[in-house]
């Protein structure tokens, strides 16, 4: 595969480690009283849709970014590729929901 | 000799020796091993599969699939080669496969008598029991009659290598189509690679006697590769197939460099290439199929086209005596080909009854079939469904054309039906790939020419290059026409898959048996597996399936390719990275030093790591182990470090960083300090665990374990990019920049004052335990200091830029002779650690939690950090966990076994009564017998109770008694002084 970078370009998959779903990046904070549900529900239950997937990919041997790769999981086409701090400035709401 | 005076491609110049089972045989340049053979009179070069039936050469290219042979001796010999992709070179050897005794009197060939019993499913069913016989007895004798060439166990002394090519455009296979397609890119700009699995560029035409504009097809090939070589943005790949498409325009290649010529050199034999185009145009061509009829496999019944092409391109006479059998135009294109060279054509056989026989000069019968042929090691005639006998001794068949469309599955595209040409199409292609010529399933060459012209205007255009004017090419082909399958099915032993000897009968017997789904059918007989994949096989087999099913081909619907096209050597995908070159070592800053003087090193991870340092005279590993441990613990030793990882943590918000992504508490460490730091993962489990400096406000240092350094840095560009993006924070991993040394013992001070620069004071009260600060040694030369003891000792760890390593160590042993100093390896590190109860990797191996390890009370309860909410949960939090605790044997002279589990005394050991493990033993030369760290159920309250050790590997029972992990100097006041 190849993964356009927002910075560099086009770069083949191999430089690039993969992590998984991009809702990690949602990752709830502890606040008192604790709900561990949302901790449990944040570590444990994953979407795994057939199609377009937001997903979690660094580019190690590259510039060290973390990526949020939009890839249909059933072509492999990548729709779409932000910086993962990018990609949380423009889900704040989100953010603040969890 | 078989060969034809002025005819064919082949330099009667270049005369080359070759052997065939040990018989001196000779060819010429221009030849394949198979037509080399057959110039020779070879029909008959394997044994089959199951049947151990004779088998010849059946096609002239890479959908053979029965001439397999073994190519070369000794630890260079491949086994399984097709003889019709060999370029024959001088001294070739060459050994046909599966027999035993000679290959025309094999003695298994009584296989074939008992075919009855053969037939698909047999094994799974006849050797079910009983169930021990199946490892000792009938797998290694059936593995031995069923198989094929044969390994050399020895390594692979051939150098393969990887490369990487870009192109606009990448066309895969240089017949008629592929040449007009580089052509027309050429001229327009585009940079083109095109790729042939053929030494010999030209495809189709090389083997037709075609004319296009009234010029001969070889020329037109020879003067359009003449003007494709003149191109810069053109790269010819002769001889490289392109074995799989896939994603995003990345085609895997393998080149052929040296024929499997083994000349003595570091040059490789093979390049595997990874070929980026942002467009690719498939040129593939076809594969002829044969026809069913009662033993249609016998040696010098061989495709009608390949005939033609060994006739055309080599020159050869396949027989003395040829017949043609065929359903379309092409058989006949065959026959006046071999009678312009001058063969005797005794029949043309077509099963079509109601077309004009295209020449008139040779025997022929419209609307017949063959039902069946005779012959032992070669056919020796046939017989026509209306009892006509006829004498041959090499029968073409032509039962039309598959098109090449193994490329367009390799993204899961299905192909499609086509009736008019009875064969499937390419269905959905990979993104950014045109299909032209046959692969698409045209067979004419006008039409090929003309659509191959539309189809390249537009991908220029699309590539953003001119297309500039090509002459129109004309050739002199006549629309392609071919029968519909068979609506009955051939009786007698009809092979469909020559490759795994799969009759109709097996597929009958598949059906019956319920396996109607192509996919299954395919893995219950193994049609279509193999070295040729079904090249020749796959849509017979299909058009079998459908008679039976009583179902049209489209639904009976086809099995799909996968890459590769045809198979690659494992060694082209190792490339140059074998042995060590696998995975290099990383050597520490020491390494040198250390193997001046003897070390024994062990690898851990990337890095080969000193493990002991012997002395002249010592026997044993323990010996020097022994010594290491004592000597340092009495006085001083040294040991390198710098595997640790290292990582430098910078900006406003790094305290903030560390108290979240360590679970114990970062918030309040005081500049000049140094804290132990344990990682959790999210879900509470221990991930790493180092130490971490402040240097000031706003940078500090982490040390990580040596086998996480590359993944708690990931980590924590995850956690600062992903989590905490608003924070003010850069990390820079620095492991391999500083060189680090732990010197340790109870003169570490005393031989660090010497090398530190004067006025630096590392007293107890100015440098206490944990204290850490920028120094400098050896007049000026900067480094860190850092007062942490892994080995429970008065320590000090030492960094230094990396490049003063080597002086370093010379000098700190010159200066350390009065202390008798002494460099320890990772051994005596261990036997160290496990004194004092420090867990390591054998203790963070991914199953324990901050509890487990007795840190429990180090987890932050109050503010947000990775882990610390799931280690709370109740599995993890509770009283009756396993505890990291200390054991040691009540017999001291027994030895503990690392990996042991725990039974409680008086229960049988088995898997219901464990209730932990033994994760690190060692001996400790301190305390004088066997020690070791492991994780029992609420260890910490059973100080004193005596629990066995069970080793179930060689059944050994130790009795052990819990005790603290704390075995040497509980109270720290060594490290502490």
């Amino acid at each position: 595969m190849i993964i356009p970078h927002p910075h560099l370009g086009p770069r083949d998959a191999c430089e690039f480690v993969y992590k998984g779903d991009a809702e990690l990046v949602f990752r709830p904070e502890r606040v008192a009283p604790v709900d561990y549900d949302t901790f449990h529900n944040y570590l444990y239950l994953r979407q795994n849709p057939a199609g377009a997937h937001k997903e979690l990919w660094y580019h190690e041997y590259g510039d060290r970014s973390w990526l949020v790769v939009t890839r249909n999981t059933q072509t492999h086409e990548i729709l779409k590729v932000e910086f993962a701090s990018e990609y949380l400035s423009g889900q704040k709401d989100r953010k603040s929901n969890v | 000799m078989f060969r034809l005076e002025n005819r064919g491609l082949i330099n009667r110049e270049k005369r080359l020796n070759f052997s065939f089972n040990g018989k001196k045989l000779h060819g010429y340049e221009g030849d394949t091993l198979a037509s080399a053979l057959l110039a020779n009179g070879n029909h008959l070069v394997g044994r089959s599969f199951k049947y151990h039936r004779p088998r010849g050469i059946f096609s002239s290219g890479s959908e053979e699939p029965s001439a397999l042979i073994q190519l070369g001796l000794g630890a260079n010999t491949e086994p399984n080669i097709r003889a019709t992709t060999i370029q024959l070179f001088n001294d070739l050897v060459a050994n046909s496969q599966n027999h035993f005794g000679p290959l025309e009197w094999d003695f298994m060939r009584v296989n074939d008598f008992l075919s009855p019993f053969l037939s698909a499913g047999f094994y799974y069913k006849t050797f079910m029991w009983p169930k021990s016989f199946w490892e000792k007895i009938y797998e290694p004798i059936i593995r031995k009659a069923a198989g094929l060439g044969k390994l050399s166990g020895e390594p692979d002394p051939s150098t393969y290598d990887k490369g990487f090519l870009h192109c606009d455009l990448l066309i895969i296979g240089a017949g008629p189509s592929g040449l007009l397609s580089a052509l027309m890119a050429a001229r327009g700009g585009a940079k083109v690679i095109i790729a042939d699995e053929d030494f010999l560029l030209g495809g189709s035409l090389n083997g037709d006697h075609t004319q296009i504009n009234n010029d001969t097809g070889v020329n037109w090939v020879k003067k359009t590769i003449e003007e494709l070589i003149s191109f810069k943005n053109v790269r010819l790949m002769p001889k490289t197939t392109i074995y799989g498409a896939f994603d995003h325009g990345i085609f895997g290649a393998l080149e052929i460099k040296t024929n499997f010529d083994r000349i003595k050199s570091d040059k490789p034999r093979q390049v595997l290439w990874r070929i980026y185009a942002k467009q690719s145009v498939l040129c593939s061509g076809s594969s002829e199929r044969s026809l069913l009829f009662g033993n249609n496999d016998r040696p010098a019944i061989m495709l009608s086209r390949s005939v033609r092409q060994y006739c055309n391109r080599w020159g050869i006479i396949p027989g003395k005596k040829i017949s043609i059998y065929t359903n379309n135009d092409d058989g006949w294109i065959t026959a006046k080909d071999l009678k312009e060279a001058g063969c005797n054509v005794v029949m043309v056989i077509d099963e079509r009854p109601d077309i004009i026989a295209p020449i008139k000069n040779v025997d022929y019968r419209l609307g017949k079939k063959v039902v069946e042929t005779k012959g032992s090691l070669r056919i020796s005639s046939i017989r026509l469904d209306d009892g006509t006998k006829v004498e041959t001794d090499c029968l073409a068949v032509s039962g039309g054309f598959n098109p090449n469309v193994h490329l367009t599955c390799h993204e899961r595209g299905r192909p499609q039906w086509q009736e008019k040409n009875q064969c499937f199409i390419p269905g959905k292609t990979p993104k950014g790939m045109e299909v032209v010529g046959a692969a698409s399933g045209v067979f004419d060459l006008n039409s090929i020419f003309e659509e191959t012209t539309l189809k390249m205007k537009k991908i220029l255009s699309y590539l953003g290059y001119k297309h500039r004017k090509v002459i129109k090419l004309t050739a002199d082909h006549k629309p392609y026409n071919v029968s519909a399958f068979s609506k009955s099915l051939a009786k007698g032993k009809v092979w469909i898959d020559l490759q795994n000897d799969v009759t109709i009968k097996d597929i009958k017997i598949a059906v019956q048996e319920g396996f109607h789904s192509v996919e299954l059918l395919k893995r219950y007989t193994t049609l279509g597996m193999a070295t040729d994949q079904g090249k020749t096989s796959n849509v017979l087999g299909l058009s079998v399936l459908s008679i039976l099913k009583n179902k049209p081909i489209e639904e009976v619907g086809t099995t799909i390719y996968r890459p590769p096209f045809t198979p690659v050597p494992i060694g082209a995908f190792a490339g140059r990275s074998r042995g060590k070159h696998f995975k290099p070592f990383r050597l520490t800053p020491s390494h040198q030093w250390a193997e001046q003087r003897n070390a024994v090193f062990v690898e851990t991870g990337n890095w080969l790591r000193a493990q002991w340092f012997p002395l002249a005279g010592e026997r044993t590993w323990r010996e020097s182990v022994d010594r290491e441990v004592l000597q340092t613990r009495e006085s001083v030793g040294i040991c390198d470090v710098t595997t640790l990882g290292k990582i430098d943590i910078k900006g406003r918000d790094a305290g903030a960083f560390l108290n979240f992504v360590y679970a114990n508490n970062f918030g309040k460490l005081a500049v000049g300090k140094v804290r132990y730091g344990l990682m959790l993962r999210d879900d509470g489990i221990a991930f790493d665990d180092g130490t971490t400096a402040r240097f000031s406000e706003d940078h500090f240092v982490m040390t990580t374990t040596t086998a996480n350094a590359v993944t708690v840095f990931r980590h924590l560009e995850f956690c600062r990019q992903c989590l905490k993006p608003a924070w003010d924070v850069h990390l820079l991993s620095t492991t391999d920049h500083w060189a680090q040394f732990a010197i340790a013992g109870p003169n570490s001070r005393a031989l660090l004052s010497e090398i530190l620069d004067p006025k630096i004071d590392i007293s107890n009260e100015s440098f206490p335990f944990m204290a850490c600060g920028k120094v400098s040694i050896f007049n000026g030369i900067e480094a860190r200091l850092f007062r942490i003891s892994f080995s429970g000792e008065l320590a000090y760890e030492l960094a230094l830029p990396r490049r003063y390593a080597s002086s370093f160590m010379e000098h700190i042993f010159e200066i350390g002779k009065k202390f008798n100093l002494v460099p320890y390896g990772t051994e005596a590190l261990g036997v160290m650690r496990i004194e004092k109860g420090h867990a390591a990797g054998n203790e963070l191996n991914g199953q324990t939690t901050a509890n487990n390890l007795g840190l429990g009370k180090m987890v932050s309860k109050l503010n947000d950090c990775i882990g610390n909410t799931m280690s709370e949960r109740e599995k993890i939090d509770g009283e009756a966990v396993l505890k990291l605790v200390g054991f040691a044997p009540t017999n001291k002279m027994q030895s503990l076994v690392a990996g042991s589990h725990f039974i409680s005394k008086g229960k049988p050991a088995k898997l219901a009564n464990d209730e932990g493990w033994m994760s690190s033993v060692a001996f400790s030369p301190m305390l004088n017998k066997s020690i070791g760290l492991g994780f029992i159920k609420a260890g910490d309250q059973r100080f004193g109770e005596k629990v066995d050790s069970v080793n179930p590997l060689n059944k050994e029972v130790i009795e052990v008694e819990i005790t603290s992990p704390h075995f040497f100097d509980p109270k720290g006041d060594r490290l502490r002084g």
